[in-house]
Order: C-alpha cells, then sequence, then structure tokens
C-alpha cells in the first residue's frame, strides 16, 4: 500500500488547494471591507422601498408609443449588435491561434460597453450608430475567445482522418470538420450572449441612447414608480420570453426588421473626427507640443502623476476592493442560490426556484445598483447586493444544473447534512471554476458601476467625459481595460492550477 | 422459529423496468450469515436491493461502488454514516474541525480497518482497496444489526480481505453478502443462496456445500 500513498502530494495539492484559494480571498474580501464605504447612506430607507413597491404593484405607460419604441430600440440595438458581433468574432475566432489575434480580442472585450458608448459619442453622437458599435465591439472579443476555444475543443479525430499532403490549417477542411463539430454549442452560446446584449442595449440609455434604461433613468430619478415599474417589466417579459420567439428560421426576418426600422447612421464630420483622434485624445501637454523638447517631457510627467496620484490611483483601488468583496459576495450568495435549481433538494418547486434564479440573473447589475441607491443612499452596499445578486443568481443556476449530474448512494443523508456533507465538497470545484470565469466580468461591471457615483474608475472616466478631457477619460479607460485584462490573466491561472475546467455555455 | 427479518414471497424483481428475478420465495432470520453468489447480471444488487428497503432503518448498507466524497478526508466519509445521530451544527461544526466525540466514534472503526494512518487524507488519494475499507467503514460505524454488502470485498487483497469479512460477520447479528469468491462464501457464511437465470438455483447452509458445488453457477448459459 506503501506505493499507493506516492500519488498523495500531488493529489493533496488539489482538494486543498481548492480551500486554501478559497480561504485567501475571502481574507482579501475581508480586508477590503475595512477600506470600502459600506454604510447606510440615509436614515430612511423603508420610505422610498414603499414607494418602490407602491409603483411596482401599480405599473403605468405614461406613453404606449414611447414605451414600445423604446423596446423595440432596445431590441433594434441588441439584435444588429450581436450579428455583427457573431461576424467579427468568427472571423477573429479563424485567427485565435495567434497571440496577437488573442491579445486584440482581450483588449476589446475588456472595455465595457458602457465606455465604448461613451467614447463613439464624443464622434458620432447619440445615434443608432453608437449605439450598435458599443455593443458589437466588446462582444466580438467575447465570442471570439469563446468560438476560439470552441474550435480548440473539438473531437480532431474527424479533421485527422481527412485525406491531406500536409498538416496546414485548411479553410475547407476546417468548414468540413471543425466548424460542424462546434456549431451547436457556438449557437447555444451565441443564443446566450443576445439575452445579455439586450441587458447592455437597455443600460445604454442611461448614458443617453434611446433604450429602455433612458426612460428608467428618467421616470426612476424623479421617483416615477409606476412608469418605471411598466418599463422594467416590458424589459422582463421582453427576455423572459425569449426562448419562444427566438427561433432559428425567424432570425434573419428579425435582422431585417432590425436594420429596416433602425438602419445604424451617424452624420461623423470627418474633420471632427480626425480633430477628436489626433488632437482630444492626446494627453494635453503633447498636443501641438516638440516632442523632444524637455518642457514637454516635464510637463507631460506632471500630467501623468497628477492624474495617477488624483485618479487613477484612487479608481484602481475602489474598483479592486469594491470588486473583490462582490466577488466573495457572488460566491457566497451562489452557493446558497444553487438548491432552487437542484432535483437534490426540491423536487416540485424545482422549476420555481429557478424561475427565480433565472428572473434575478434578468435583471441587469448596473440597474438594480441604481435602484439600490435610490433605497440605501451612497456608498458602496448597493453596488456589492447589484454584483451579487446578478452574479449569484448566474452561477447558482448553473451550479444547481451541475449538481443534477451528482450519483449519490442510496443510504445518502438529506437536508443539511446532504448539503454540507455530499453534494458541497462534490461541486465546490466546479463552483469555483464557474466563479473564477465570472470574476473579469464582476470586475468590469464593478469599474462601470462608478458611473453611478461610486468612486470606482468609471466615476473618474465619466467626470473626464463631462469635462471634456478626453485625453483623461481614454487613459483611465486603457487602465480599466489593463486591470480587467490581468484579471483574467491572473483568473486563468489560478483555473489551470486548480485543474478547474469551465464549460462556458453561459457565463 | 422467529418471524423471519426479510420475506419475499413470490415475488418479481425489476431492474430499470425489467425483469431480472422472478417468483422469488425467499426468508432470511435473524442471525443468519448469507452469501449470494451469481454470475454478473444475475440479479444480486437488485436482490439486495429489495431487501434493503423492508427494513432501512436496521441495515447498514455498503455498495459495490464506494461513493465516497472525493475531497473529504477519511474521517468525514466514515463520520457519514453517524450523520443522523448528530444535530446540524454539531454536524457542520465537525467538518471545519473534528470534534472529539465524532473523532473517538472513527477511531473505535478506522483502527480495526487498517486506516489510522490515512484518516486525514482525502478520499481521492486513497487506492481502491483503501477506499473499499472506507466504504465498509461508513457502515460499521452505522452500528445497526444487520449488514448488507454488494461485493464490500472485491477490491482489496486476499489477506485483508479476509479479516474485513470476519470484522463485518463479528459486528452485526445478520449479514447478507454478494460475493464472487466462493471460498469466501464457504468460510464466512452460514447459508449459501445461488441466483442463475432469474431464479434461486440454490439455497443450502454452507456446511453441506463443497465449491465444487457451486461453480455450475457460473457457466455460460
Amino acid at each position: 500500500m506503501a506505493s499507493d500513498n506516492s500519488r498523495a502530494p500531488e493529489q493533496a495539492s488539489s482538494a486543498f488547494g481548492l480551500r486554501r484559494t478559497s480561504f485567501w480571498f475571502a481574507c482579501v474580501a475581508i480586508v477590503c471591507l475595512f477600506f470600502a464605504d459600506v454604510e447606510l447612506g440615509t436614515s430612511n430607507p423603508w420610505h422610498e422601498l414603499q414607494l418602490m413597491a407602491a409603483g411596482a404593484i401599480s405599473p403605468s405607460v405614461w406613453s404606449w408609443s414611447a414605451f414600445i419604441a423604446s423596446l423595440a430600440n432596445t431590441l433594434a440595438f441588441a439584435l444588429q449588435g450581436i450579428a455583427l458581433a457573431a461576424i467579427g468574432g468568427f472571423l477573429l475566432a479563424l485567427g485565435y491561434r495567434f497571440t496577437l489575434v488573442r491579445g486584440f480580442c482581450a483588449f476589446i472585450r475588456s472595455i465595457h460597453e458602457l465606455f465604448w458608448a461613451l467614447l463613439f459619442m464624443q464622434v458620432a453622437g447619440l445615434s443608432s450608430l453608437t449605439g450598435l458599435l458599443a455593443i458589437a465591439i466588446p462582444y466580438a472579443g467575447t465570442l471570439a475567445k469563446i468560438y476560439g476555444e470552441l474550435f480548440e475543443e473539438v473531437d480532431t479525430a474527424p479533421a485527422s482522418s481527412l485525406p491531406s499532403s500536409d498538416r496546414q490549417f485548411s479553410l475547407s477542411h476546417f468548414f468540413y470538420t471543425t466548424l460542424p463539430l462546434a456549431w451547436r454549442p457556438m449557437a447555444t452560446y451565441t443564443s446566450y450572449r443576445f439575452e445579455c446584449a439586450i441587458r447592455s442595449s437597455a443600460i445604454l440609455g442611461f448614458v443617453g441612447l434611446p433604450t429602455v434604461g433612458f426612460h428608467l433613468e428618467t421616470a426612476l430619478g424623479e421617483g416615477h414608480y409606476s412608469d418605471a415599474a411598466a418599463l422594467f417589466y416590458g424589459l422582463l417579459l421582453l427576455i423572459g420570453t425569449l426562448r419562444f420567439w427566438l427561433q432559428k428560421s425567424l432570425v434573419p426576418l428579425y435582422l431585417i426588421a432590425a436594420f429596416y426600422y433602425l438602419p445604424p447612421q451617424a452624420t461623423i464630420s470627418w474633420d471632427f473626427l480626425r480633430h477628436f483622434i489626433s488632437h482630444d485624445l492626446v494627453p494635453a501637454p503633447l498636443r501641438d507640443a516638440v516632442l523632444l523638447d524637455p518642457d514637454t517631457a516635464v510637463a507631460f510627467a506632471a500630467w501623468c502623476s497628477q492624474l495617477w496620484q488624483q485618479q487613477m490611483w484612487p479608481g484602481l483601488v475602489n474598483t479592486l476592493v469594491l470588486g473583490q468583496i462582490s466577488l466573495v459576495f457572488t460566491g457566497v450568495l451562489a452557493l446558497l442560490l444553487f438548491p432552487l435549481n437542484s432535483s437534490l433538494f426540491l423536487n416540485r418547486w424545482r422549476p420555481l426556484g429557478d424561475s427565480m434564479l433565472i428572473l434575478m440573473r434578468t435583471i441587469p447589475e448596473y440597474m438594480l445598483a441604481f435602484v439600490g441607491l435610490l433605497v440605501l443612499g451612497p456608498s458602496m452596499l448597493p453596488a456589492i447586493l447589484a454584483l451579487g445578486v446578478h452574479n449569484g443568481a448566474i452561477i447558482g443556476h448553473l451550479v444547481g444544473r451541475h449538481s443534477e449530474q451528482l450519483t449519490l448512494r442510496d443510504d445518502a443523508s438529506s437536508g443539511l447534512n446532504l448539503y454540507f456533507y455530499e453534494v458541497l465538497p462534490r461541486i465546490y470545484r466546479q463552483f469555483l471554476a464557474f466563479l473564477f470565469y465570472r470574476w473579469e466580468v464582476i470586475l468590469r461591471e464593478t469599474a462601470i458601476l462608478g458611473i453611478l457615483g461610486i468612486s470606482t474608475l468609471g466615476f473618474y472616466i465619466d467626470s473626464a467625459f463631462e469635462e471634456f478631457r478626453f485625453d483623461r477619460a481614454l487613459a483611465l479607460i486603457l487602465a480599466s481595460a489593463a486591470l480587467n485584462i490581468s484579471v483574467d490573466q491572473m483568473a486563468r491561472r489560478i483555473r489551470l492550477r486548480l485543474h478547474l475546467k469551465t464549460a462556458p455555455e453561459s457565463l | 422459529m422467529d418471524s423471519p427479518l426479510f420475506e419475499l414471497h413470490r415475488q418479481c424483481l425489476r431492474y430499470q423496468n425489467k425483469i431480472v428475478l422472478n417468483d422469488i420465495d425467499l426468508r432470511i432470520f435473524r442471525g443468519e450469515r448469507i452469501a449470494l453468489l451469481g454470475g454478473s447480471g444475475a440479479g444480486k444488487s437488485t436482490l439486495l436491493k429489495a431487501l434493503r428497503q423492508q427494513c432501512p432503518a436496521e441495515v447498514a448498507w455498503c455498495p459495490q461502488q464506494p461513493g465516497l466524497v472525493p475531497m473529504l478526508s477519511v474521517f468525514h466519509n466514515i463520520h457519514m454514516g453517524n450523520l443522523q445521530r448528530h444535530g446540524f451544527f454539531y454536524n457542520l461544526l465537525n467538518l471545519v474541525k473534528p470534534l472529539p466525540a465524532a473523532r473517538s466514534a472513527v477511531d473505535a472503526i478506522s483502527g480495526p480497518l487498517g486506516l489510522h494512518e490515512q484518516l486525514f487524507y482525502s478520499a481521492e488519494q486513497l487506492s481502491g482497496g483503501q477506499q473499499q475499507r472506507t466504504s465498509i467503514g461508513r457502515a460499521l460505524i452505522q452500528q445497526r444489526p444487520i449488514f448488507i454488502g454488494d461485493e464490500p470485498v472485491a477490491n482489496v487483497d486476499e489477506y485483508q480481505a479476509a479479516k474485513l469479512l470476519e470484522l463485518i460477520c463479528h459486528r452485526h447479528t445478520t449479514v447478507v453478502l454478494a460475493l464472487h469468491d466462493i471460498a469466501h462464501a464457504l468460510t464466512y457464511c452460514t447459508r449459501v443462496i445461488g441466483l442463475k437465470k432469474g431464479t434461486i438455483a440454490l439455497d443450502a447452509p454452507s456446511a453441506q456445500l463443497r465449491a465444487s458445488d457451486l461453480a455450475h453457477l457460473y457457466d455460460a448459459e
């Protein structure tokens, strides 16, 4: 039996590693709590909550034409965006073997669609083109990654059995073997991403585009909770009924309708565009300056140091602090919620439980945070709750589904004993895999919530846009992109080290 | 004579909606040690399941596949047989830090099973034999009068198997074991039941049997 023990240390690291990693992440989150502003920003949250509840049970549409138009716009942006993203993502995925392409994809998806929208708005205004590109660009990066990974994972046997003179990548081989094999998961994932695109599209309204979010922000901000409720239910209905109306054969029809209804256009002055890129986005001290002049260097250094000290550093720190707390909170919620979608714990009620999870994930975190801020007042608390609820429901739904695959002994215990002794240890690895896969998304969202006034990177970026300091805005956006890329890399490393596999069908 | 512990009267037993045992008549009494023999697919596991369902509260069950939780330690996997005896918070705390009472209960089992050294190894680090002993440990710790095991010693070596069967028989008044080793059946059990072609082909006290009497149970059809 001595020989059996020889493999102990290597495998011991796996179960032990999972626990150790969780422990350190929890510790970091607790330390972060000391630095975070998580106080109640208002003395009486119940008052606002009562008003909202009253609104929620008495939805009213103030103008049907505006109501329908905002939903139609939301849908049109999402459809066009995901279509363009699917094409772009597919083309990029063909070159996913190249580091440069992978890096490019990582870069474009590390910038949130709201940041893209804020950038394009300066050039193309609040136009349909702005909305389309803001969704299509980051989504193309995400889809390229997923498609690329799917292409790498397909069974290689059919391809290797084809007659071939050399082992070079052949496009016809690709279309005959790899693509058909990967098609189904690609379609599934793209349709899930479409659901996300509807959420993104709705959120774009919060920065001024004519989607649901635009009217929702006004209604919420002015306390017209009945109007807000109607818009909100409209959005839920749109997403909730997706599986009924999103039929493969109807997709081309929807696309034609979307482009006919809202043709992507904008009046762009090319002079203005050139000026924006070559002047506005360039750090102020470098504009029209002699590059090798020592004065320029001094001024540039001062610009950098001021930006770093006053905005970038506090923004990065707050983003990380809020992001880490939210990550751990998301994990805790996911573990609490997953039994809702597991027949090990719920039998007859499971469809209802899962519907609750799906409802929670349907509400965009940005919207949740906006409502949270109205109720709880300005602090990080609403942001943590919003990120936790939205992401916790997504992961809980997936973990629950994963737990269905477990086969338990006939004499397994029940209830809480079953949860802690049989199920939790078994699903924990997969749970961590999902959570680390979601880490980057949580951080991206954390940055964006700054636009609502929480002092993460988004706050400084939004202020820079408001002050027309586009050079600062660009630098800060690049900083948030760098942060997201490093977190993505780190999550990847941790997943590899802990041997965590992810089936990314809906993350 | 006592009333039987288990009784099947002209019963048909199904596995995944297919009848595997037809018209079975069987009575098992307290104090008997029964070996269930038969080729693979003869319906041993199905019969054991039917027996188990007759008095689940008195049976300690040991399945063919250990069904351990791979990430948890041997200690926790054995303690799992005892979950019902403790309150939930006790179990939860014990999961984080082994508690003295649970520890001594498990120690009493792990010693004879030869698992003392590996008590805090996670189950996935164990060899097949060690996993099987852990699974037996989960059954032993329940301290129930009846032990029902489906090939409980299939993955351990000859010497270990003998010791484990002795231990199982010593700690339970009634034992029902599906076995594939004829010598084990004759040595440790008082009665042998042979299954073949969906019926009980043989049912006799082991004292009256020799190994050659049993070989035909495994003949190809």
